[in-house]
């Protein structure tokens, strides 16, 4: 069956050779049916990696360890699930992942696109292939997904226990699905300038791609930092790891062109602009992609081997080149068709939330890459860690939350002083009644947490009165009860609506963000069975240890061979507030050298958090068994000693009765973080509103609604 | 196991250039209406139509802001006075829209 797979990655190559062929030919010389063809090669593109993806899925769940990806990530004892989504957790098969994801989205684009714009689609098709072309080439040259061994092993290693966690085997499917969709506009924008059809026509195609690809890529970050705060036992969701950093890069670009979108279809101003950030957010992609697998980084997200990293440096060297080179040279297509009518207008508000995106972009992207080309330079390692992120992030943070509260009650075009004053009044008295509140509760020197508030009650301000006045306007035009009208209102009006629920999202995540890094109570404790201690209002008691020997046990399927951790009673004042159970999990270290019972837990130690959540805090605990307790440690020696390895399991059951019957004093890590719980619904909220601002309305309410807009605009005109 | 494996491969790759050939052997048939037009020039019809879907999208795009400009006065962001303004401004431009789109010729599809 490899060979079945290794077929399709060479026929891929041929059909991404020949579309780009093909449709760059039909181009050139007015041949549609070349042009038909070259599009067609991404259908055909789509169906053989499909057929490669199901021989590697194939490969996995039957357990064919000749695999070598396959030998190296799954085993026997891994559950199905994960096996089915082991496929992606290798270098290999995230390649393959990649580039079926990207064959996928460009099918649907350039069917989508068949009957439009079709110079524009061919260069983009081309383009496109020429993506697929390079990770096909990636995985024929450099690490062949179906590569085997003969003899094959009769076991695997496992899946990486880090890798055992259900949202962490979504998260790259959904970071991958991001990544791709930004290359579609990257490949119709950069047809557009080849083809020098820079109208409305290809804004409208781009839109709908570019905000599938913020949706994925957005759910992608925050499942990947969900994982971080439930699985990494440090208690944090966002560490401005260099993976992390570029996964946000080109999702704080692409959020700036959906702004600055709008200005250019209203005004036809920002061309330069637009064109430069869709071609920024491509190029940001394949950078992000790029990182993981270049081997410069030492990463939990990195993937080992540095033999992609000259290949990638290559397309990226492309990729930034040919976008100067095709905006500068076609700038007199770019010319702003309208300026701006008054610094006061949405318009503006609008152009300095990008400034302030693309600020943020720069910084993190500074502080992403300056570390890695000071070392490439000097031959010595450079090191920007949180604090300075924190430092230059977190006022442009600010900034864009108090613009997601300005920009909905100015209007389009010019608004007036007074009206603005009249406007900003409930926002403002919202953020000042917060700060009283924030005030007389003696929070004063957590100046970071205060403001954040302050600009998020402004957003809730200014975006309540945008739904009363809306709900009233409506009402006033259609005579409907309140909740019917606004729901008209939200039909009617998807994207300035839907937009107002993002901005909504954005602030609610801002206060989780800020109120979990401010007021955050973290504690190490060293406690024995029965005893407590108090981490600020909370005391903790250690009730009892735990200990579990799989398989029998496994019921989170772990995959751990010894499970150890403890049970905590949380109290508040004398009220129980959680239970929690916090545990270790050793795994095996497939190294018979260590001894028949020390290989058995001489892998990866991974934590599994107790947690307790809940809409205003999470009371958060992870757990670090002494494993080299002299107790514990006499058993793991006499084992080593005295059993093979096919009975060396019987050790662990020794061990757990140990463990239970005399646990030896153990370290904890002990937080309780406010409203983290508001970041995921936040972002929720934010996802949720984005849907309802790019939901498409029915043809049927499109053709009414242009047809009365239509005659409106006749009649006005005969009036005036 | 070898013999399936080639055969697999050898009908996926017949399958994929009947599926890419497809559109050429179309063009080739006889009586099939190939494009006319000089090297780099798009087919007047070909291009006619491109335009009239560049100038629908910018119809699109004035329709919203019309509606955009009247919520933003029903909500109170606007004054009367600049809403009739903008009101009027903003209808003038879509009609030389709508009278591009009539001037390419036969009825105007809404929506």
């Amino acid at each position: 069956m490899a060979g079945l797979g290794y077929a399709c990655l060479l026929l891929a190559l041929a059909v991404c050779a020949y579309g780009i062929g093909a449709s760059l030919y039909g181009v050139r010389r007015n041949r549609p049916e070349y042009c038909a063809s070259g599009r067609r090669s991404i259908y055909a593109l789509a169906v053989i990696l499909t057929v490669a993806m199901g021989v590697l899925e194939v490969a996995f769940l039957s357990n064919d360890f000749a695999f070598n990806t396959v030998a190296a990530t799954s085993s026997r004892t891994t559950p199905t699930f994960y096996r089915a989504a082991a496929v992606w957790s290798s270098q290999e098969g995230s390649l393959l992942l990649w580039a079926w994801l990207l064959s996928l989205w460009s099918s649907l684009a350039l069917f989508l696109t068949r009957k439009r714009m079709r110079d524009v689609a061919a260069y983009a098709t081309a383009i496109l292939l020429g993506f697929g072309g390079f990770f096909v080439s990636l995985m024929i040259f450099y690490a062949n997904p179906f590569a085997t061994s003969s003899p094959a092993p009769a076991e695997g290693v496992g899946l990486d226990p880090l890798l055992r966690f259900p949202t962490m085997m979504i998260h790259p499917p959904m970071l991958y699905s991001g990544y791709t969709l930004c290359t579609i506009p990257f490949a119709f924008g950069m047809g557009a300038l080849i083809a020098r059809r820079l109208e409305a026509d290809w804004l409208k195609v781009i839109r709908r791609f570019a905000f599938a690809a913020w949706l994925f890529l957005g759910m992608g970050i925050l499942l990947g930092a969900r994982w971080s705060y439930s699985e990494l036992g440090w208690g944090g969701y966002w560490g401005w790891d260099a993976v992390e950093n570029a996964s946000l890069m080109p999702w704080l670009t692409g959020t700036a062109f959906l702004h600055s979108l709008m200005i250019q279809e209203k005004r036809g101003m920002l061309k330069v602009w637009n064109v430069s950030l869709v071609l920024a957010t491509g190029t940001l992609a394949i950078m992000g992609t790029f990182l993981v697998r270049s081997g410069v980084l030492n990463s939990i997200h990195a993937f080992g081997g540095a033999t992609l990293g000259v290949p990638f440096v290559c397309l990226i060297a492309v990729l930034i080149g040919g976008s100067i080179y095709t905006v500068v040279s076609r700038r007199e297509l770019l010319r702003s068709e309208n300026r701006l009518d008054s610094l006061l207008s949405r318009e503006s508000i609008f152009l300095a939330n990008n400034l302030v995106l693309v600020g943020l972009c720069f910084v993190i992207f500074w502080g992403t890459y300056f570390p890695l080309i000071s070392a490439a330079l000097t031959g010595q390692e450079a090191s920007v860690g949180p604090p300075w992120f924190d430092r230059y992030t977190v006022p442009l943070a600010l900034i864009l939350v108090l613009l997601s509260g300005i920009g909905p009650v100015i209007s389009w075009r010019r608004a007036s002083l007074a009206n603005a004053r009249r406007n900003f009044m409930a926002p403002l008295a919202c953020a000042a009644a917060t700060l009283i509140v924030l005030l007389a509760a003696g929070v004063a020197h957590k100046t970071f947490a205060i403001t954040m508030f302050c600009c998020a009650a402004f957003v809730f301000g200014s975006v309540g009165q945008e739904f009363v006045r809306g709900t009233r306007a409506r009402r006033a035009m259609a005579g409907e009860a309140p909740a019917r009208a606004l729901l008209a209102l939200v039909r009617r009006n998807r994207r300035r609506y839907g937009g107002y629920i993002v901005h909504l999202g954005i602030a609610v995540l801002f206060v989780g963000v800020a109120a979990s890094s401010s007021f955050q109570h973290a504690s190490e404790l060293q406690l024995g069975p029965g005893q407590s201690t108090k981490v600020g209002a909370y005391r903790i008691r250690y009730v009892e240890p735990t200990a579990s020997v799989t398989p029998k046990n496994d019921r989170a399927h772990t995959g751990s061979t010894l499970s150890l951790g403890a049970v905590l009673d949380v109290t508040k004042n004398g009220r129980h507030v959680a239970t929690l159970r916090p545990s270790e999990g050793f795994y095996a270290s497939g190294n018979p050298a260590e001894g028949s019972v020390s290989s058995l837990i001489g892998g990866q130690a991974v934590s599994h958090i107790g947690m307790d959540g809940g809409i205003t805090r999470d009371v958060w605990s992870a757990i670090a068994p002494n494993i080299e307790a002299p107790g514990l440690k006499r058993i793991v020696t006499a084992g080593n000693a005295t059993l093979p390895p096919e009975e060396a399991g019987i050790a662990l059951v020794y061990l757990a009765r140990a463990y239970l019957r005399r646990p030896p004093p153990t370290q904890f890590h002990f937080l309780v973080s406010p409203l983290v719980m508001w970041i995921w619904l936040g972002g929720l909220i934010v996802f949720g509103g984005g849907l309802i601002a790019a939901w498409p309305a029915p043809s049927a309410v499109r053709s009414r609604v242009a047809a009365r807009s239509r005659a409106r605009a006749l009649r006005g005109l005969a009036r005036a | 196991m070898a013999v399936v494996i080639v055969i697999c491969s050898l009908l996926l790759a017949a399958l994929v250039v009947m599926l890419i050939s497809a559109p050429l052997r179309a063009a080739s048939r006889p009586g099939s209406a190939a494009p006319a037009g000089e090297d780099g020039a798009r087919a007047p019809d070909t291009a006619s139509a491109e335009r009239r879907a560049e100038l629908e999208a910018a119809r699109e795009a004035k329709y919203r802001e019309i509606r955009d400009a009247e919520l933003d006065y029903r909500t109170g962001k606007l004054t009367s006075t600049d809403y009739g303004v903008l009101d009027a401004q903003l209808r003038s431009e879509a009609l030389t829209i709508l009278d591009e789109i009539e001037a390419l010729g036969g009825a105007v599809p809404e929506g």
